[in-house]
């Protein structure tokens, strides 16, 4: 499993992997599982479209996940018991749907969209994957400690200074970016799973938060590898396990939890 | 009045089989719809879809009839949800994003099986999205008997659950027991959800259940009102998008319709945002 | 005032749909003075404080900082809100918090320097947080994060450590020992502190100066200059009697029939 098109994945999923994890640890210290299932979902409609019109699909989801990024960020901080940013969800999954149900070839392109294939992942991706997803990296990690600082005590940070809007849309931006490249590996309707649950183990084993950060990255790495891993034996969906061994890592976390 | 209802509409049997169902689930998913969203939990409406999404893929890779599998994963979502509500506030959302991780994976396993070693086809298709038009003539009483019976429960338990819904500690004075009304409460709206599952698919079947209700409760603040509004907005909606996909079959030469549930979802969008703009308007001195 | 002081609020008029719940409120506070913003709930000490922060807005008046406009001088003042929620599994220590109080507005993730620890080290000895410094930060106790709050905003080297009703809810042994600790490191720290409080007894002996606060108007002075019955009389708008018995002061305000008839301005600035 480690030569031909198989190469590409490996160095696709690593890539996507860190960034994930590296993201999802501010993800959810910000408590945005929110966006991070909702952008995903506006990315579907977006690269449905662009394969109904014959463009590259990639496009489509950056350009929709972007646009997911912005409306969320204009909306305000609505928690997520918000009836309208759930019906603006649903309402995207459903022109999604209806792109895919005019192009003949249903079935397959819904699959490989929502829960992502190894296959997904052709030569050309691998440079804007790597540009995408390594400058991604770069910027969270400036931004680091005010993130962190707004995210804790928002009133403290802007009573320092510290602009909480901007970073906002500044970070929905970035998880966009990281839909963008995630989704033609994991799917939609999983990408969540990595940006979540690999901190939320991470967490779990360390209070220190730089450790947290790195580790946080490293756990998102081995689930992916054993997705991968596992997809390229049995010929299943990607997707599936890297839900399965997201939630295999939070659980050990919290047995490791409640041991101590 | 040829360009809405394209020839043949009210003679074709499964269109009449599809208002009747459509008629019912609508209905019921407006009355549950008002006490989800007066209860705050439509996150954990979106959650109990993901877990039925599992159910009926699991149905349909196992020759189950579809209504089973979603009925069953929608309420062992409920139990799971039950399970994590235990925890704080921030662990439990955590909680809830793993767990429904793992289940919408399967869910792919699922579909992705069926596709693979079953000879159906379009699996993905009608179990996410729905397919009103296919469902077999035999579940349908069996689906009408279900909502038919939620509608009862709600009957009867709606002051109560009013009261402990909006002052849990004046229903305990009272006698009554606002964790089990909870409870009770969270397995009729599973069951509802599995019914819309049916009728517009798993994915989007939080837009029936909330959206109609969410509307109402813009426009109108008496329980009462809002259950009625709901239950207009909601029909008209489903009956509105049943007809459209009927039409949308002659759009186009190569006869590909678009799905009901895009035009239930975006109907139930619009006239969501349309309340909305109302209410805004009018609150605004 | 012979030097700049370290805050002058002048003039400041904030209004809510057309209700004044700032009046033209003014008063300074030199370097090292510790203040207590005295009011009951509800006369505008959080909108004060706010509008002090730079966190809302003025429709008039305006705010200096050390001589100099309230937009520039973001790292003067050390703010310590009344209450912060925390994840409890968020991955930071105590000692990582009060570290972000230092660089928290800076990009970038470069080791922090020595001085810089040491910094944090004797923060973290002032406010007596020795035991707890590598707790996780969601795990303190009610106190115990109080005293990580005030760390964090004195590490950054403020000229005004302004805190948001530090003694709510507090029993009167710990009331003391937060007095006592503000007391004690605003003579260490030379820094200047401003508190709001519905009540002032527990202050009396370490106020340098009283903000006293009703229906948006103020009095500014000593407290021997503004709990005077004809000042607060004059404050209020109706009869007040101020009774002084063992030390502590008490406000006796009747209630008055017509609220209408309030004298326009009350602000009474007894330094001039």
């Amino acid at each position: 499993m480690f030569s031909g098109f198989m190469i590409h994945a490996w160095e696709v999923g690593t890539i996507v992997a860190i960034v994930a994890g590296v993201v999802g640890f501010f993800v959810v210290l910000r408590d945005s599982a929110f966006p991070a299932h909702a952008i995903p979902n506006g990315a579907f409609a977006g690269a449905a479209g662009a394969s109904l019109i014959g463009v590259s699909t990639l496009i489509g989801l950056g350009v929709f996940a972007a646009a997911g990024a912005l409306a969320i960020a204009a909306l305000g901080r609505r928690t997520r018991n918000d009836v309208a940013t759930a019906l603006v969800l649903v309402g995207i999954l459903a022109v999604g749907a209806a792109f895919l149900s005019q192009s003949t070839s249903y079935e397959p392109e819904v699959f490989s969209l929502l829960f992502g294939q190894i296959l997904g992942v052709g030569t050309n991706q691998l440079l804007p994957v790597a540009v995408v997803g390594l400058g991604s990296c770069l910027i969270v990690i400036a931004l680091a400690r005010p993130l962190l600082l707004s995210s804790l005590t928002p009133d403290i940070a802007r009573a320092r200074g510290l602009r909480t809007d901007g970073l906002n849309v500044v970070f929905l931006l970035i998880v966009a970016a990281v839909t963008t490249i995630a989704v033609p590996v994991v799917g939609t309707l999983l990408m969540f799973t990595l940006m979540i649950g690999p901190p939320a183990a991470a967490r779990g084993f360390t209070k220190r938060p730089v450790v947290a950060l790195s580790l946080s990255a490293l756990i998102a790495v081995v689930v992916l590898w054993a997705a991968i891993a596992s997809a390229y034996a049995m010929n299943w969906p990607v997707g599936f396990f890297v839900g399965i061994f997201s939630a295999l890592a939070y659980g050990l976390s919290r047995l490791w939890q409640w041991r101590r | 009045m040829h360009w809405l209802f394209a020839p043949g509409l009210l003679a074709s049997a499964p269109v009449r089989q599809a208002l009747l169902l459509g008629f019912l689930i609508a209905l019921t998913a407006a009355v549950v719809g008002v006490f989800v969203v007066v209860r705050g939990q439509s996150f954990a409406g979106h959650a109990l879809t993901d877990v039925a999404t599992t159910g009926g893929a699991g149905a349909a890779l196992y020759g189950l009839t579809p209504l089973v599998g979603f009925l069953t994963g929608a309420v062992a979502g409920a139990g799971a949800m039950e399970l994590i509500g235990r925890e704080r506030a921030q662990r439990r959302d955590v909680a809830t994003g793993v767990v429904l991780g793992g289940a919408t994976g399967l869910s792919g396993l699922f579909l992705y099986l069926s596709a693979t070693t079953t000879s159906s086809t379009g699996v993905t298709q009608r179990v996410l999205f729905g397919s009103l038009f296919s469902v077999s003539s035999a579940m349908v009483p069996a689906a009408l008997l279900i909502g038919a019976l939620v509608l009862v429960v709600m009957a009867i338990v709606a002051r109560p659950l009013l009261l402990s819904s909006v002052s849990p500690d004046i229903a305990t004075a009272r006698g009554l027991s606002p964790l089990t009304l909870g409870l009770a409460f969270l397995l009729v709206a599973a069951t509802t959800v599995g019914l819309c599952a049916l009728a517009i698919g798993s994915i989007l079947s939080t837009a029936l259940l909330i959206g109609p209700a969410a509307a109402a409760l813009k426009v109108t603040r008496s329980l009462r009102s809002a259950i009625i509004v709901a239950s207009v907005l909601g029909v008209a909606a489903t009956w509105a998008g049943i007809v459209l996909s009927y039409d949308s079959y002659t759009w186009r030469s190569s006869h590909q319709g678009l799905p009901v549930s895009f035009f239930v979802v975006v109907l139930i969008l619009l006239t969501y945002g349309l309340c909305a703009w109302r209410r805004a308007r009018s609150t605004r001195v | 005032m012979t030097d700049t002081p370290v805050l002058a609020v002048s003039n400041v008029t904030v209004s809510f749909d057309g209700r004044r719940v700032l009046d033209d409120v003014s008063f300074a506070i030199a370097p090292g003075e510790f203040t207590g913003l005295i009011g009951s709930n509800g006369v505008g000490k959080t909108t004060l404080l706010r509008v002090i922060l730079g966190l809302q807005k003025t429709s008039a008046g305006t705010i200096t900082i050390n001589g100099q406009p309230r937009a520039k001088a973001h790292s003067a003042i050390g703010y310590v809100p009344q209450r912060v929620s925390v994840d409890p599994d968020a991955p930071l220590r105590a000692r990582d918090f009060v570290a972000l109080g230092l660089d928290g507005h800076r990009l970038g993730l470069r080791r922090r320097s020595e001085e810089s620890r040491a910094k944090i080290e004797r923060v973290l000895a002032a406010v007596g947080a020795g035991s707890f410094a590598d707790t996780r930060l969601g795990e303190l106790s009610g106190g115990e994060l109080q005293r990580i709050l005030i760390a964090a905003a004195l590490i950054s080297d403020p000229s005004l450590l302004l805190l948001d009703e530090p003694l709510a809810n507090l029993d009167p042994r710990s009331v003391q020992e937060i007095v006592a600790l503000l007391h004690r490191i605003a003579q260490d720290f030379q820094v200047a502190i401003l508190l709001s409080a519905h009540e002032m007894n527990a202050l009396l002996p370490v106020m340098d100066r009283i903000v006293y606060l009703t229906a948006g108007r103020c009095a500014s002075g000593t407290t021997d200059e503004v709990v005077q019955s004809d000042v607060l009389s004059a404050l209020y708008g109706h009869h007040v009697d101020v009774l002084r018995l063992h030390g502590r002061v008490l406000v006796v305000a009747e209630p008055s029939d017509d609220v209408d008839h309030l004298p326009s301005h009350a602000t009474l600035n007894l330094d001039a």
